[in-house]
């Protein structure tokens, strides 16, 4: 029996959820006696896989399926789970792979169960424990089905290298590609060059501390310096000082970096909602009372405009050290 | 244009957290109900629509009655009419199975559309469920949607860093979130439509015998952060060292 992985790539680069996904299956693999399977569309390196545990990459190479399509995607994940006999498939919490879930668990009439945080209990139940209330609790949740379908929170696993001898197959799944003219992308913007907040180890955000959006020159030179992706809080992107991609929290983007870097941010709940599956959270404020000291990990109180430039110059002469 | 909002009533962002029975149950006690806030996103597009093109929005809510007081809201802010399927929402399967019954028995909506999760179960696949249990299309994370000749639909993804825009036809299914309207869009009741929504139909049905296909046993509060770490911000190298070596992220 398997564990099947949707591992996702960006321009045949197997991606950093991938690599996290097979780290998660392959030390769940290990305790029950299973191997690792991924499917995979136009990938070119898959041995980036074998390095974390996947013994099996399908690869699916037709070009109209290297495009996702929730429809087109889920049944291929579906083919590819009946062909390998697997009862658990891992997905990750990428744009794609969120909108593709319930497809996937309604094509393999699967129990399905987002947020998860950890490997499945041991017992003779299949219980996971996951994040529930955005965040602000924990559910130990049972799946009832013979199939099952968890979706990983991001960066709540990590990376684990567990080295196997693996192998490539071409995977020709049977699919309708009209789903892509029903379907039909007509348009596709993105921000290049940019780190995206979904991809990015560490964010820089600021707030309406910053007082006006001229004054955003040294939040993007932290962020540079550290090469990181820059966010911002609700005020700030309703105010107009930063695009509306770069809003995090309740209603904006969630986000999940190892470091969090808030600067003249107060804290307020629907912000936090945001952020706090961010691995440590830095926070730069003047107000000690902020409520986002109370989160955090670190914290500094003084003003912005004195602490983010001299970090930056600090960084920098520890970048040149390291 | 015949539209169906999927509603989610979700404790208010700001409640504390707490469970009861031994751990197994969310404690309801105290806390403020409030309309989904990826809901209101396609609650005021919904309108935007009705407004625009006519039709009717009917609202719809798997629920036992204390959710009526949300779902009056909704037809406060201009849904013409409610129809609350009387359960408890016992899984996101269960609750799917549900709100497709409906739609099997009213299948004449153009647009059914739901917020991309709702905010106490964080489940984000009710309304995929929904599509693929009746057979529609559906397309998630909607962060624009624009009707074109007849049928025809503009509908705009929230993509890894930036957006993709998918032609298709309704009828549709939707996970709407912010950007499907501007947040100055978003609609609150005002008296009129108060007054006017407690005469507005809140039909009641029963709810279909289906096994949901997970169950919570247990819940827990997540652990405690450790008192943060104040650094003084004339010893910045000390912060630097934190972050190296202790968190272990530079």
């Amino acid at each position: 029996m398997s564990i099947l992985i949707y591992a996702e790539s960006q321009n045949g680069k197997v991606s950093k959820g991938a690599k996290e996904l097979a780290s998660y299956a392959k030390a769940y693999a290990d305790k029950t006696g299973q191997n690792v399977v991924a499917i995979g569309f136009g990938i070119e390196n898959p041995d980036e896989l074998y390095k974390y545990g996947v013994s099996k990459v399908l690869n699916v190479t037709n070009e109209t399926l290297k495009q996702f399509n929730a429809e087109a995607h889920s049944e291929a994940v579906k083919q590819a789970a009946e062909k390998e006999n697997a009862n658990l498939i891992v997905i990750s919490s990428s744009n794609d792979a969120v909108y593709a879930g319930p497809v996937i668990a309604a094509k393999l009439d699967a129990g399905y169960v987002p947020n998860v945080v950890a490997l499945p209990e041991d017992g003779s139940d299949f219980i996971v424990k996951r994040k529930v209330f955005t965040s602000k609790g924990i559910a130990y949740t049972a799946i009832l089905t013979n199939i099952k379908v968890l979706r990983l929170f991001k960066n709540s696993f990590g990376l684990a290298e567990s080295p196997v001898d693996g192998s490539v197959e071409e995977f020709n799944p049977n699919i309708d590609l009209s789903v892509y003219e029903t379907y039909k992308v007509v348009n596709v913007e993105k921000a290049t060059g940019k780190i995206s907040l979904a991809d990015a180890d560490i964010i820089v955000s600021a707030g309406r501390g910053l007082k006006a959006g001229e004054n955003w020159g040294m939040i993007e030179e932290l962020a540079d310096v550290l090469g990181a992706a820059t966010a911002c809080s609700k005020p700030v992107a309703d105010l107009g000082w930063r695009p509306h991609t770069e809003h995090v929290g309740q209603t904006g983007k969630q986000v999940a970096p190892n470091l969090y870097i808030a600067v003249g941010i107060s804290g307020a709940i629907q912000h936090l909602a945001g952020v706090n599956g961010s691995k440590y959270m830095l926070v730069i404020n003047n107000d000690p009372e902020a409520p986002f000291f109370k989160a955090a990990d670190y914290g500094v109180v003084g003003d912005a405009f004195e602490v983010v430039p001299e970090l930056i110059s600090k960084l920098k002469t520890f970048k040149s050290n390291h | 244009m015949k539209i169906l909002l999927l509603l989610s009533s979700v404790p208010d962002t700001t409640s504390k957290i707490n469970f009861t029975e031994n751990d197994t149950k969310f404690d309801e006690n105290g806390i403020q109900f409030v309309i989904n806030p990826h809901d209101e996103f396609s609650l005021a597009k919904a309108m935007q629509l009705k407004e625009k093109h006519g039709g009717e929005l009917v609202v719809l809510n798997v629920g036992t009655a204390k959710t009526e007081p949300v779902i009056r809201k909704v037809l406060a802010i201009g849904a013409d009419r409610a129809v609350r399927i009387d359960t408890e929402p016992k899984d996101s399967y269960f609750t799917a199975v549900q709100i497709a019954n409906y739609i099997k028995n009213n299948d004449d909506f153009d647009l059914i559309m739901a917020g991309k999760e709702s905010i106490d179960y964080n489940g984000g696949m009710v309304h995929g469920l929904v599509a693929k249990m009746t057979g529609k299309n559906f397309i998630n994370a909607v962060i624009g949607f624009e009707v074109k000749d007849g049928n025809q639909v503009e509908v705009g993804r929230e993509i890894e860093g930036g957006k993709e825009t998918i032609q298709i036809n309704l009828p549709l299914v939707i996970g709407g979130q912010k950007g499907l309207v501007k947040e100055e869009e978003l609609r609150i009741p005002n008296m009129r439509g108060i007054m006017m929504a407690r005469k507005k139909p809140l039909e009641v049905v029963p709810a279909v015998e289906a096994e949901p296909k997970t169950k919570i046993e247990k819940f827990e509060k997540p652990p405690v952060k450790g008192s943060i770490k104040l650094v003084d911000k004339d010893n910045l190298d000390e912060l630097i060292d934190l972050l190296h070596n202790d968190a272990k992220v530079i």
